[in-house]
Formats: structure tokens, C-alpha cells, sequence
């Protein structure tokens, strides 16, 4: 009696349908076809993408940023010259660059990379990569340049005046430094492209939110697969998130005790 | 004691000016000083007369308007120059010490000699290790600067420029940005190097240390060397007006 009061335990009728119904859904959009395939290898897309085009962003905007802060700690002290005009060169090339790119938007530039610079090339993963990286890099570059600027002056000095040359001083004493102070934002970045990416199928690239969207177009309902795909990003992005903060912790750490 | 030393000086400045950039300011105006082997040079002066700008002058950490400065023979201005090679025989401790706040103790003190003199690792400490022994913070090895006191930090200032075996050492107020209790501990560190032979160039507002070790006070004043001479000339018998002024004020 005690037993089977709990197995007659029946489900309103409204939630059994529902549930049924979700059933159903989940089978149509991610089982069906094997529809979960345009999530997961549109997944795999958007984490290469971004990886490989953070790498590019860090590159170019570390090389950004100490051709500007170079020309501004040095231009004054320069007495003309050979090395001067390269510099100031190099200094302008990076403003143009910076402007133009952090004044136009990221779709725009993805679609005059795909359809008008390589317009010959099909390799779409390429060709966002070096969208998304030039883009990351005037980002990226602004980021460290702050970094190269908020050690104290004091540090470069005590560099330069045991001896070492300005591109030693840098990469013993000033970058490791500055790279440390915006670990935290260089991390946002990283998750502000992830989520940039997004908009890659406007050069047909098929990545996580395009797969979504293939499913959506197939099944003609958006519900699961547009939330599937919200999710999948969230969590990732909460992952990085965590993962920063336990790193901001040991390099805190390294410093005191 | 520059009289007596027949070599030629270890600095040779001549006829030095400086003025900052998009300022009217005569911060050096005309400084000619030179410098021997073995002397402890006490600069001392107002505040804003120029003692910094000529001390950062001698290892070009300011680019003088006009004039010369000679380093071992060599014009430290003259394009030919390497004047990286050069400062790492010319020590500078600062007034806020520039430990790297992301090394250790003693990876600071290894740093210039294994990237700069290719010294190897263990050498190179082995070297560290036995200079923080004579400052008595060899047990601080591993530390980082945050978890020094400021006394310990400028200790290690000044074993870390010494690590790269300079010929003469600078010093900016090197006392200057500790608590009173902590000036004993880095003095009693310079008397030591002073003894030693060191050639040192020390701006500073301690008379008495400027009195006990100094080989000359340089009163220094709007840009100009007022007076050159022994401590006990400058401390006991002054002639000098501006000198007078400045030393009722400070002592
Ligand atoms: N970077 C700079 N730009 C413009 N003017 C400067 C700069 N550094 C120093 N000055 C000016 O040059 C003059 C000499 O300065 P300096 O720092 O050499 O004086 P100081 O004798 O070391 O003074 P203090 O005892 O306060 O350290 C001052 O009038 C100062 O305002
Ligand atoms: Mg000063």
C-alpha cells in the first residue's frame, strides 16, 4: 500500500505534456539528422578562430604598443636623424591603424577582409582569423600601452642605469610588469572576441551561432537551438572568467609570499 | 685629496647646462667638476638648485643642453659612444630605491650581471650572496621587495648596482624616503663602501655623513657650483653668503 501510493504518483496532465513536448523538441532540433553536429563542430570554429586570433591580437598590439610608447619615451631625446624618421614612420603606420580599426565596426571589417582584400581566397577560417586578430590587436594594443605606462618611471630608469638598452629594459623590467597589471582586462578581451565571433556567418563561416542558426532554419523553431547556443557561450565564458581569477591570485601571490 | 692623486680624473665635466625642454629654467648653468678615483663627492644644496639634473647627467639619464662629461676618457654624449657599456661601470641608487617588485632579491642583483656581463647563474649568485652578507640581509635571499622594510630595500639598492662591479657610484638622496629610524642602516652601508676605495657622488641632505666621509662638499645653487672644498672648510668656516644661508637652515 505504502509502495504503491508512490508509484501511482501521476504527473499533472499539463507538465506531462510539456514535458512530452520538450521531448519532442530536443529530439527535432539536436538528435534529429544529427542537427547537435552544427553546434558542436560550429563550437570547434569559434574556439579556433578565437584562440589563434587572440595570438595575432597579443602580437600585434604588444608590437603597437611599444612602437608608441618608444616614440613617445624617446622621440624628444633623439637628435634627428635616420632612426628618428623610422620611428616617427612606424608611429603614424600604428595610429592609421588604430584609428581606422577601432572606429569601424568588426562586421564591416570581416566582410571587406573576406570579400575584398582576399577576395580570391576561400579559406573563411583565415580569413577570420586575421580579421578578428587585426581587429583584437588595436584593442589589445591600448591595453598594454596603458600597462607600459602605469610603471612607474622610476623602474625604467633603475634599467636603464644598470646598464641595459631600451629593448632589454622592456622585456626584463617594463613588460613583464605592465603584462601582469592587465592580465584581467587582456583575459576580457579574450572573452569579448570569443563573443565577436559571432558574427562570422556574415562571410558564410560556420561557426557556433551560424550552426545554431542552420538548425533554426531547418526546424523552423528557434527556441533550442538559439538558447543551446547562448549556453554553450555563457559557460565558457564563465570558465575563462573563474580561470582568470585563480591566475590573478598566483601571480599576486608570487609577489608577497 | 684630488691634489694629491696625480692620475687623470675619473669624471671630467666641463662647462655643463641644462635646460628642460619647453621650460626657460637654467636647472644646470654652467657646472664644470672633476672627479678622481677614490673620492666621495657630497653634493648639497636647495631644493630645485640642480643636484638631480647633475647627477643624472653623469650616466646620461638626462641629455645635457651643451657642455661635456668625460667617463674614463670617453665623452658619454658623443654618438660613438656605447653608453649602455658605460653605466654599467657607473652605479645608481635612487631616492625610491627601484627594487623590480616582480623579482626576488636576488634574482634583482643577478639580472645585469647574467644578461649584461654573461656571467653565469651560479656565479653570478655566489656574488649576489656574499654582498648581502655584508649588509646582513643574506637571509632575505628569495624575498621579494614588497617584504622589505625601506632601510633592507635601499640596502639591496646599492648591493645591486654593485653587483655589476661599477668604478663610481651615484646616489640621489638615497636617505631620503626613509622613516628616521631606518637613515642609520644605509649610511653606515655607504661609510663602509666610501671606505673601501669607492669613487662615489652622493647628493644628499645628511651633513653629518657629508662631514664624517665626504672627501669635498659641492654647495650647489640655481644651477651653479658656489663652492668646492673640504667638509671642514665647508662646515666650519663658510664664506660663501648663499652657503651660510643654507647651512643655518639645515643644520
Ligand atoms: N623633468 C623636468 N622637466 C622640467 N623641469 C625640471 C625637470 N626636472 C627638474 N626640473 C627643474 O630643474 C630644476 C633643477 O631640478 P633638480 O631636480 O635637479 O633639483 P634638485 O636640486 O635635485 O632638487 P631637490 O632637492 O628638490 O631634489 C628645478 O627648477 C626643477 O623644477
Ligand atoms: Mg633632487
Amino acid at each position: 500500500m505504502y509502495y504503491s501510493s508512490l508509484l501511482a504518483l501521476e504527473l499533472p496532465e499539463w507538465l506531462s505534456d510539456w514535458l512530452a513536448d520538450i521531448g519532442d523538441q530536443f529530439y527535432l532540433n539536436f538528435i534529429k539528422d544529427q542537427r547537435y553536429m552544427y553546434i558542436l563542430k560550429g563550437l570547434g570554429i569559434t574556439l579556433l578562430v578565437t584562440f589563434l586570433a587572440v595570438l595575432l591580437g597579443i602580437v600585434l598590439g604588444v608590437l603597437a604598443a611599444i612602437i608608441r610608447s618608444t616614440h613617445d619615451k624617446l622621440v624628444t631625446d633623439m637628435r634627428g636623424g635616420f632612426g628618428k624618421a623610422v620611428l616617427s614612420a612606424l608611429n603614424f603606420i600604428t595610429n592609421l591603424y588604430l584609428t581606422v580599426i577601432r572606429g569601424t565596426p568588426v562586421v564591416v571589417q570581416l566582410m571587406i577582409a573576406y570579400f575584398v582584400i582576399f577576395s580570391s581566397s576561400n579559406n573563411k577560417v583565415l580569413v577570420a582569423v586575421l580579421a578578428f586578430g587585426f581587429n583584437s590587436g588595436a584593442y589589445v594594443a591600448e591595453i598594454i600601452r596603458s600597462g607600459i605606462m602605469s610603471i612607474d618611471q622610476g623602474q625604467f630608469e633603475a634599467g636603464r642605469s644598470l646598464g641595459f638598452n631600451f629593448v632589454q629594459t622592456m622585456a626584463y623590467i617594463i613588460i613583464p610588469q605592465a603584462f601582469k597589471n592587465v592580465l584581467p582586462a587582456l583575459a576580457n578581451e579574450f572573452i569579448v572576441l570569443l563573443k565577436e565571433t559571432s558574427v562570422s556567418g556574415y562571410i558564410g563561416l560556420e561557426d557556433m551561432t551560424k550552426g545554431g542558426d542552420i538548425i533554426r532554419s531547418r526546424t523552423y523553431s528557434a527556441f533550442m537551438p538559439l538558447l543551446a547556443v547562448a549556453a554553450i557561450y555563457l559557460v565558457i565564458v564563465i570558465f575563462f572568467s573563474r580561470l582568470v581569477t585563480i591566475l590573478e591570485r598566483r601571480l599576486r601571490n608570487s609577489e608577497r609570499q | 685629496m684630488s691634489g694629491s692623486d696625480p692620475g687623470k680624473p675619473v669624471i671630467q665635466v666641463k662647462d655643463l647646462k641644462k635646460y628642460y625642454n619647453g621650460t626657460d629654467i637654467k636647472a644646470l648653468d654652467g657646472v664644470s667638476m672633476d672627479i678622481y678615483k677614490g673620492e666621495v663627492v657630497v653634493i648639497i644644496g636647495p631644493s630645485g638648485s640642480g643636484k638631480s639634473t647633475f647627477l643624472r647627467s653623469l650616466n646620461l639619464l638626462e641629455r645635457p643642453t651643451s657642455g661635456t662629461i668625460l667617463f674614463e676618457g670617453q665623452d658619454i654624449t658623443s654618438p660613438k659612444t656605447d653608453i649602455n657599456k658605460l653605466r654599467q661601470k657607473m652605479g645608481m641608487v635612487f631616492q625610491h630605491f627601484n627594487l623590480f617588485p616582480h623579482m626576488t632579491i636576488l634574482d634583482n642583483m643577478t639580472l645585469g650581471p647574467r644578461k649584461l656581463l654573461s656571467m653565469t647563474k651560479p656565479s653570478a649568485e655566489a656574488k649576489a650572496k656574499e654582498l648581502l652578507k655584508k649588509v646582513a640581509l643574506e637571509d632575505r635571499a628569495n624575498a621579494y621587495p614588497s617584504q622589505l622594510s625601506g632601510g633592507q630595500k635601499q640596502r639591496i639598492a646599492i648591493v645591486r648596482a654593485l653587483c655589476m662591479s661599477p668604478d663610481v657610484m651615484l646616489f640621489d638622496e638615497p636617505t631620503s624616503a626613509l622613516d628616521p629610524e631606518m637613515v642609520g642602516e644605509v649610511l653606515d652601508v655607504m661609510k663602509v663602501l666610501a671606505r673601501s676605495g669607492m669613487t662615489m657622488v652622493v647628493v644628499t641632505h645628511e651633513m653629518g655623513f657629508a662631514r664624517e666621509v665626504g672627501t669635498r662638499v659641492v654647495f650647489i645653487d640655481q644651477g651653479k657650483i658656489l663652492v668646492s672644498d673640504t667638509p671642514d672648510k665647508v662646515f666650519e668656516n663658510p664664506d660663501n653668503e648663499r652657503l651660510k644661508t643654507f647651512l643655518a637652515k639645515v643644520l
